[in-house]
């Protein structure tokens, strides 16, 4: 997660604030590509950066000399090197090498997404947890880029809860663990956490009064 | 039959739609020579280089629809230099001087200038439908030629092209009296078409039933058409990303639900997950789907929507679906025909999402599966020995490991047997692309089973000059073979040069050959044409310093009855 992102997130957060009362009158549930909410650029943060590399390669590879060098120069790294290989046509490549996210999504190591449900809501959102450093950035992530409406209100237990704006509903964000269970999200350690967490929901809190308590205390 | 009348010869030989058929007959005696030559209306040229347009044209004046091939297969992987050539100028001239009833012209790996395409626009005043798969060398001001012109223009399918983009306009030159287009593809155009010059055309187009879009195409523009083509079967989408309002995808899902003739879906640039529900109402009713230029799908999207597909016949997917989706694909899409799994990132060496297990899946949920193109991570004989059990009716069969010479990912030992029980298995496959550690035995099995097969692809595979020579001595409709950086040379490709007479071309890079052997082969087949391609990068000397037993960097081999071509780059020596 780049540093310029998680500042940009929380600029644009203050500075959207001042017209705030004027959004909440018009805004339900915000939906997949309102304004404020742009998913895809912040779920595929290091998007730009895979795609210059990606577009060095490819340009390599499609240089006149770049054949002979393959099995000649260049004799380091055979399998990524060798022209033509895997085939699949150079029109193919270069349509997902133009794709926003194409080689960040791919690889998968860097990033995992998982869904956020709203209760309530009709359609799911998907967050990027390794492009978030805690629970606070998930938090103003989720707040900032996908359910603006809301606002996070901190208790004194250090329990985080979501509040609409709009209807003054109390969301609970908790999430279904590796076992399957629902837990709270905050109860382990974040690296845990993003480890072991399969998807997000945003449970109404007065549904979520069964749900497990944090294994912390 | 000699003794019935002419015309009635011609009405028989109508109902011979095949080329095979109809090349047959045209041998039997001059008088069916003249009469099939005469009533030909479609031509296929497998290779422009294997006869001239001239002879062609002047042979079948009255062809409506006519085909071309240009560049080797292998030009798809940059395995071909540019300017190879492949050129449709001297096609598209020959036709304009003496074909004015020419209707249709498909063209497939051939170098097509903006020149070629105002000339086709301007020649032909019955053209109908235009096909361009992946050539390159127009750009859209050639378009703009063939819809300012083609009035009665039905298809226009411009496929996986590499066209240079000179600005949103051409699509706004097809004429108001053009209502006749049944099929627009135009998903390979880079650049911003004019919206309301779509809108206007899509409304003034009442048959058409086929539409593809490129990605600059918004989902406000694509819910205005779709608005006005309730009849339509194939949609290619535009942009579906994040970067539109929900109102825009509200109506995007109303009008999208209202298509009810829709059986084929591709697009999906890009496609954000959120816009993946929009598409689950028309899931049960679709045949077709391509979701490969759609990274930003993951396991659990795609499982969403195949899961409703209980019809689909053709899937295109990144192996983003992963083994665990395939496991849905094979317990939902009974009726799957047609499986391509291509790998989503091609800098990660040799990773791939999906393996043997995906297949194995696949085969026993989807026994009417064909035709398969499989891109994995790792396979295995057993795996291999269970697909050609489960699904015996493969009539392509291209296996991809990621990693060449990659063996059984159970045993380590070579994958003979494993294709070895799919060309026992399979009996009618007519194409097979091997991959995977292989020595020369699978060639072997090639040879004495696949005898249908029309075209093998081989590469990083066999031990010797054996593993060639049993494909060339077996594979008795072997029409086109290409090998790459495999170790075969003059023993296997001089050891039955009379095989070369039956097939269209033979293909080799990275091999063992020499140019002593392609001399000899081209002084004992005149027929032939045997090219060899020297390196770009100055070592084309190599060939004088060591002699007639250097190595051929590349070989293409074929027949023609139009000699040496004359259009062929300095790089390019024709023996």
């Amino acid at each position: 997660m780049s540093v310029e992102t998680e500042r940009s997130s929380t600029e644009s957060s203050a500075a959207s604030g001042i017209d705030f009362e004027d959004t909440a009158l018009t805004l339900t549930l915000r939906l997949p590509g309102s304004a404020a909410s742009s998913s895809s650029s912040s779920a595929f943060p290091d998007a730009d950066r895979k795609r210059a590399a990606a577009a060095d390669a490819d340009a390599d590879r499609s240089s006149p000399r770049a054949d002979a060098a393959a099995s000649a120069d260049e004799a380091p790294a055979p399998k990524a090197r060798v022209v033509g290989w895997p085939p699949v046509r150079s029109y193919r490549k270069n349509a997902l090498a133009d794709a926003a996210g194409a080689s960040s999504r791919a690889s998968k190591q860097a990033a995992k997404f998982v869904k956020v449900a709203v209760d309530g809501a009709p359609y799911l959102r998907k967050v990027d947890l390794e492009a978030y450093a805690g629970y606070d950035q998930l938090l103003r992530a989720l707040q900032d880029k996908f359910f603006s409406h809301f606002t996070i209100r901190k208790f004194a237990d250090d329990e985080r809860k979501l509040v609409d704006a709009v209807n003054g509903t109390e969301y609970v964000p908790t999430y279904e663990d590796k076992d399957g269970d629902w837990m709270l999200v905050g109860d382990v350690p974040w690296k845990m956490f993003v480890e072991t967490c399969q998807r997000l929901r945003l449970m109404k809190s007065s549904e979520a009064v069964n749900l497990a308590p944090r294994a912390a205390r | 039959m000699t003794y019935f009348p002419e015309e009635v010869v011609e009405h028989i030989f109508s109902f011979l739609p095949s080329h095979s058929d109809r090349n047959t007959v045209s041998l039997v005696c001059k008088v069916w020579y003249e009469v099939e030559r005469l009533s030909r209306r479609a031509v296929f040229v497998g290779n422009c280089y294997a006869v001239r347009p001239e002879r062609v044209v002047r042979r079948f004046p009255n062809v409506r629809a006519l085909t071309v091939k240009g560049k080797p297969h292998f030009a798809d992987f940059n395995l071909v230099p540019p300017d190879w050539g492949g050129y449709a100028g001297p096609w598209i001239e020959a036709a304009a001087r003496s074909c004015v009833g020419l209707e249709e012209l498909r063209m497939k790996r051939m170098v097509v200038s903006d020149e070629n395409l105002e000339l086709l626009a301007r020649s032909f005043p019955r053209f109908k439908a235009l096909v361009l798969i992946s050539c390159e060398g127009f750009s859209t001001d050639g378009l703009a030629a063939i819809a300012s012109h083609c009035k009665l223009l039905r298809e226009l399918d411009l496929q996986e092209n590499e066209v240079e983009d000179h600005g949103p306009r051409w699509l706004s030159f097809f004429p108001d009296s053009c209502t006749s287009l049944v099929s627009l593809n135009f998903a390979c155009i880079k650049g911003e078409v004019n919206s309301g010059a779509l809108e206007r055309l899509v409304a003034r187009s009442p048959n058409l039933r086929s539409l593809r879009l490129n990605r600059s195409v918004s989902v406000d523009t694509l819910t205005k058409i779709l608005a006005r083509t309730p009849n339509l079967e194939d949609l290619g989408t535009g942009n579906l990303t994040d970067e539109f309002q929900h109102e825009s995808y509200a109506r995007f899902a109303s009008v999208l639900d209202k298509c009810k003739m829709l059986k084929s879906l591709s697009g999906f640039w890009d496609a954000s997950p959120s816009c993946v529900p929009f598409i689950y109402p028309l899931c049960h009713q679709l045949t077709g789907l391509n979701l490969s230029y759609t990274p930003t799908l993951d396991y659990s999207d795609l499982t969403e929507i195949v899961s409703r597909c209980v019809k689909l016949q053709r899937l295109w997917v990144l192996d983003c679906i992963s083994d665990k989706g395939l496991q849905v694909v094979a317990s939902s899409c009974k009726d799957l025909q047609e499986l391509r799994v291509f790998p989503s990132d091609f800098y990660a060496a040799g990773y791939s999402a999906v393996t043997e297990e995906g297949l194995v899946a696949i085969s026993s949920g989807c026994r009417k599966l064909s035709s398969l193109l499989y891109f994995c991570h790792q396979m295995t004989n057993d795996a291999l020995a269970t697909v050609a059990q489960n699904c015996p009716n493969f009539i392509r069969f291209r296996l991809c490991i990621l990693e060449p010479k990659k063996p059984d990912a159970m045993t380590g030992q070579p994958l003979d047997e494993g294709f070895g029980a799919i060309v026992r298995e399979c009996k009618g496959l007519r194409r097979l692309s091997i991959s995977g550690l292989l020595t020369d035995k699978v060639f072997m099995y090639i040879g004495e089973y696949a005898k249908h097969l029309e075209m093998l692809s081989i590469a990083f595979a066999g031990d010797s000059d054996k593993g060639m020579m049993h494909v060339m001595n077996g594979c008795k409709n072997l029409r086109k073979l290409e090998i790459r950086d495999s170790p075969f040379g003059d023993v296997a490709l001089l050891g039955n040069v009379a095989k070369y007479e039956t097939m269209r071309s033979l293909w080799m890079s990275s091999c063992n050959v020499t140019f002593k052997g392609c001399q000899v082969l081209a002084s004992m087949m005149p027929m032939l044409n045997v090219e060899i391609t020297n390196k770009l990068d100055g070592t084309s000397e190599m060939e004088e310093s060591h002699g007639d037993i250097s190595k051929v960097d590349k070989l293409y081999v074929y027949r023609t009855t139009a000699g040496a071509r004359d259009d062929a780059p300095n790089f390019i020596k024709i023996l």
